[in-house]
């Protein structure tokens, strides 16, 4: 089941296991892997999370469009992924099975709820025969059990409809899967009395078929032996577990007290970004505003408002969103105000595959704008990571006075990791200064304030903020000359303020950290060189490589534009670099421009996430060329 | 406000050479606001003019404020952040019938309908100006300009009527050649508590010259012009022969009072909550060539967004406490690794 197993009084040890929990988008899949996710947070697991949304919210019941799946994967020891191919799968009907099937490893446990496997689910699903009665499973361990039923007659004696009682056959998977993995019971049963307080029927009716499962585990006689992933060793510290739009939220706050500065959110709904807007909507006692704007644009352009005025600003959406947001990041450009523009990644083009993840909108986030508007660009590599790639997005635009683009994607945004919490004591001081006084004496001494005055060493501009006596000024789109602000149309200045605007981005790279090399620093015959959420397969892939004696290193980009000073060494170095993305090779073709480095795309457009196998395939492939 | 600094009109100019043409009604509409400006009882420091694009576009920069002179159509969107961000500030939006109905419509009727404390100063002079003369959404049907060789096609829309559709709390009409009406129509918006939109009927002699001389021509106005005024019967022309009446079907019209008697003489009343009259008055003129009301339409009170988001934040304060980083990274399930 894993690679290495022991017995222990009739109890095997795993190091690692891989569950994927999958059933129809009403069946609380979600939700299910997410309890067992939180319990094997607590017991010590690391974990990685792998949720798999259904792309019709309203996909008819029992479709195999309607399949909603969560994959989470445990060990004893830290791990970077959510796993490549699961140990375990519970269907909770024929859809679920036939949809999720080819994921598992090859004589993988399925955990089948076999009451949805009647004639009507397997005609939905497409399937001729019921593959419980037939050959096809037959290289798989299969486990029935009739969860609705049994769910059912637990629930018999409470005060609950039979109808609301089938709806908690979740918590009987949960609780089989529970006994299974030896998963301590009372944190989802106390989660479970929390979170179902008032509405007292439904409490009891997944208490009881938590329970339930549970037992039928237990006594069924039907599961050969339990198992036991223990605790990892993580660093010591406290953990919590955390998704990436929840770590983005979080990080966000934690600029704004670190600079001081209320924090603002423009934002127009949009999968996967919502669940930040949510997020922050529940702060205001951090002193957060958020606004639910009429359109994407809006959502940018009362950012833009708030950072005029002074504030942390930010603008969450996905790839369309940011298309709308272009002529609105252009003037922040112009205008060299702080504002954090946040994409949520997903398929594109178009709505494209809203709930699947896919990591294309580099080169927009590069070179989405008309004329020449630079904008840095900052990438999380996992869940927890987000918390900090909010922080330095937001460092980045205050001390430099610039809009920055974050890309998350669908996958980080959702999944979660266990996070060593940071002590909040030692967050980076984010703080700028507003001007205060004038700054420039005109041709007849009198002091006046000029806003497009700049630091010599980071080339930001003065900001002077409404509300600063004697500081008045007007600033816009139209091109405005050196130092005064004022609106110029003079050739010379024009090229100036360009050039300008990108030295001083392109100065950022003194102030970022170099890019490391892991691996076979020295003698790699391969640099595997990653940016954003593929670091976790990476990072997988090229130990599993060198494993296997394999001569690999690889480095990993947070800071996309500009690149660490060191990058062009670093990929010279190594006589062969593979760049994996889930796109077509955007970063490959930067790094190609840039340095001139025959960096070899790894493509990957299927809306999940590259696994640790695929990577490590290519890694063989390439170094074998 | 404290400490208010006694300023002139001229304090509140900038140093910036106007640059409208020559004759434009842009610059009657500059000087009503410059020389209202020091009886607001707000300093310049405070005070932030924000427009998009178009030639009312480039008012922020002859105002000795703060200013932003953004993007085409986004000034109220831009100006609903500043204002929800920073409610001390006196946030002004400037805009053409270009920026704020066609390209800008949407957030438009977003800032009036949220009610965000602004004051919106659309300046419609029924044509694009900047772009050197296509026809706008205000244009009349049948319009001919260099996009509309033949006529224009579509219907025009009715500013006020469009702003009351979209729930504003305050709308008034002025023009740009009469400076005592602007100001006092300027200084009511100002003075309302939430959005307040202003269309100001604007010449462009240039591209659409005397489009409203029907009506504001010096010699028109006593019989094309219909001021309204709070509590008082609507009547115009000489010596007041004229007013204006609601039907039993809510219908309003224009009469001879001397045929319908002062009795029949709709009194006009701004603050009625329910925005009907208001509509029914911005319906009476199908153009500016027939009798047309100026002065406050509706000027209604509801809760101030900017304000009501202050306060839920107060709300939040008050009962959860300032914000504790610290316990928010601890507000799951939690657990130690020693
Ligand atoms: S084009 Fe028309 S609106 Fe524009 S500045 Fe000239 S006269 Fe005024």
């Amino acid at each position: 089941m894993a690679d290495t197993a022991e017995h222990v009084h009739g109890q095997q040890v795993l190091d690692r296991v891989i569950i994927r929990f999958a059933g129809d988008s009403g069946d609380g899949m979600q939700l299910t892997g997410d309890r067992f996710t939180s319990a094997s947070a607590l017991f010590g697991n690391d974990l990685a999370t792998l949720p798999v949304f259904p792309a019709e919210i309203r996909a008819p019941a029992g479709t195999l469009a309607g399949v909603s799946a969560f994959q989470v994967h445990i060990s004893d020891h830290p791990i970077t992924t959510p796993g490549d191919a699961p140990n375990v799968l519970v269907a909770m009907n024929p859809a679920a099975l036939r949809s999720e099937l080819h994921t598992l490893e090859p004589g993988g446990v399925v955990i089948v709820n076999t009451d949805a496997f009647e004639a009507r689910n397997l005609a939905k699903a497409g399937y001729d025969s019921n593959p419980l009665e037939d050959d096809s499973l037959k290289a798989y361990t299969v486990y029935e059990v009739p969860m609705t039923s049994l769910t059912k007659e637990a629930c018999a004696d409470l005060d609950v409809k039979p109808r609301d009682a089938e709806r908690s056959k979740n918590f009987f998977a949960l609780g089989v899967i529970s006994w299974m993995y030896t998963r301590p019971m009372e944190p989802t049963l106390e989660w479970i009395a929390g979170k179902f307080a008032g509405k007292p029927a439904v409490l009891a009716a997944n208490t009881a078929a938590f329970k339930a499962g549970h037992a039928f585990g237990e006594t069924a006689e039907l599961f050969e032996s339990t198992y036991q992933v223990r605790p990892a060793t993580l660093e010591p510290g406290t953990y919590t577990s955390i998704t990436g739009n929840t770590a983005l939220a979080w990080g966000l706050v934690a600029a704004s007290r670190q600079a001081e500065l209320p924090l603002f959110l423009g934002s127009y709904p949009i999968t996967p970004a919502s669940d930040i807007l949510h997020e922050l909507s529940k702060h205001k006692n951090f002193g957060v505003r958020t606004l639910q704007a009429e359109d994407e644009i809006a959502g940018i352009g009362s950012a833009l408002g708030a950072a005029f005025g002074g504030h942390l600003a930010v603008t969450t959406t996905s790839g369309p969103g940011v298309a709308l947001k272009s002529e609105t990041m252009g003037l922040a450009v112009s205008l060299e105000l702080p504002l954090l523009v946040i994409d949520i990644q997903r398929g594109g083009p178009s709505t494209g595959l809203p709930t699947k993840t896919e990591a294309a909108d580099l080169l927009m986030a590069m070179y989405g704008r008309h004329g020449e508007s630079p904008m840095p660009i900052v990438a999380p590599r996992s869940p927890a990571d987000c918390f900090d790639a909010a922080v330095e997005a937001a460092r980045i635009a205050l001390k430099y006075r610039t809009p920055v683009m974050l890309l998350s994607d669908g996958y980080l945004a959702n999944s979660s990791e266990p996070w060593r919490l940071p002590d909040v004591s030692t967050l980076p001081d984010l703080r700028t200064t507003f001007a205060t006084e004038p700054n420039h004496v005109d041709d007849e001494g009198n002091p006046e304030f000029w806003p497009y005055l700049r630091d010599p060493d980071t080339l930001a501009r003065d900001w002077a903020i409404p509300g600063t006596p004697g500081l008045m000024h007007r600033i816009g789109g139209i091109e405005k000359q050196d130092g005064s602000g004022n609106i110029s149309y003079d050739p010379a200045n024009h090229q100036r303020m360009v050039d300008l605007r990108a030295a001083k981005v392109a100065g950022i790279a003194a102030d970022i950290p170099e890019v490391a090399v892991e691996g076979d620093v020295d003698d790699a015959e391969l640099l595997v060189l990653g940016w954003g959420s593929t670091w976790g397969a990476i990072d997988g892939a090229v130990d599993r490589a060198r494993g296997q004696g394999l001569k690999v290193a690889r480095a990993h980009l947070t800071h996309l534009n500009p690149f660490p000073s060191n990058l062009g060494d670093v990929l010279r170095r190594y006589p062969r670099v593979l760049v994996p993305e889930m796109n077509l090779g955007q970063l490959s073709l930067l790094v190609r421009a840039e340095f001139l480095v025959d960096a070899r795309p790894l493509s990957k457009v299927r809306g999940e996430p590259f696994t640790a196998g695929e990577i490590e395939a290519a890694i063989r492939e390439e170094i074998s060329r | 406000m404290s400490d208010v600094e006694i300023t002139t009109k001229k304090d509140w100019s900038s140093d910036q050479e106007v640059r409208w043409c020559p004759g434009c009604g842009d610059y009657s509409i500059l000087t009503a606001v410059q020389m209202l400006m020091p009886d607001l009882g707000v300093n310049r420091e405070n005070t932030v003019f924000v427009s998009g694009i178009g030639c009312a576009a480039r008012f922020p920069y002859y105002m000795n404020t703060y200013g932003m002179h953004s993007i085409h159509g986004r000034a109220p969107a831009i100006a609903t952040g500043l204002a929800m961000a920073r409610p001390d500030l006196d946030v002004w939006v400037i805009g053409g019938d270009g920026d704020n109905l066609s390209i800008g419509g949407n957030h438009l009727i977003h800032a009036l309908r949220r009610n965000i404390n602004l004051t919106i100063l659309m300046f419609n002079n029924q044509i694009y100006g900047l772009t050197k003369g296509q026809y706008s959404p205000t244009s009349e049907v049948g319009k001919v300009t260099k996009s509309t060789p033949f006529g224009s096609l579509d219907t025009p829309f009715n500013p006020l009527s469009v702003a009351l559709g979209a729930e504003a709390t305050f709308v008034a009409r002025t023009h740009d050649m009469d400076r005592a009406h602007m100001i006092e129509t300027f200084r009511r918006a100002h003075d309302h508590k939430g959005a307040a939109f202003v269309e100001i009927y604007q010449n462009c002699n240039v591209f659409n010259d005397g489009a409203f001389s029907d009506i504001t021509g010096r010699a028109n106005r006593e019989s094309m012009l219909i001021p309204l005024r709070h509590g008082e019967p609507i009547r115009f022309g000489a010596e007041g022969s004229l007013c204006v009446t609601l039907s039993s079907q809510g219908h309003a019209s224009i009469a001879n009072v001397a045929d319908v008697g002062e009795d029949a003489i709709l009194v006009h009343d701004e603050s009625r909550q329910d925005p009907d009259l208001a509509f029914t008055l911005s319906r009476l003129s199908r153009g500016p060539h027939e009798p047309t009301p100026i002065g406050v339409f509706r000027a209604v009170e509801r809760p101030e967004y900017g304000s009501a988001v202050s306060e839920q934040l107060a709300a939040a304060q008050a009962t959860k406490g300032p914000g504790d980083l610290d316990a928010l990274l601890r507000s799951g399930a939690t657990w130690d690794v020693a």
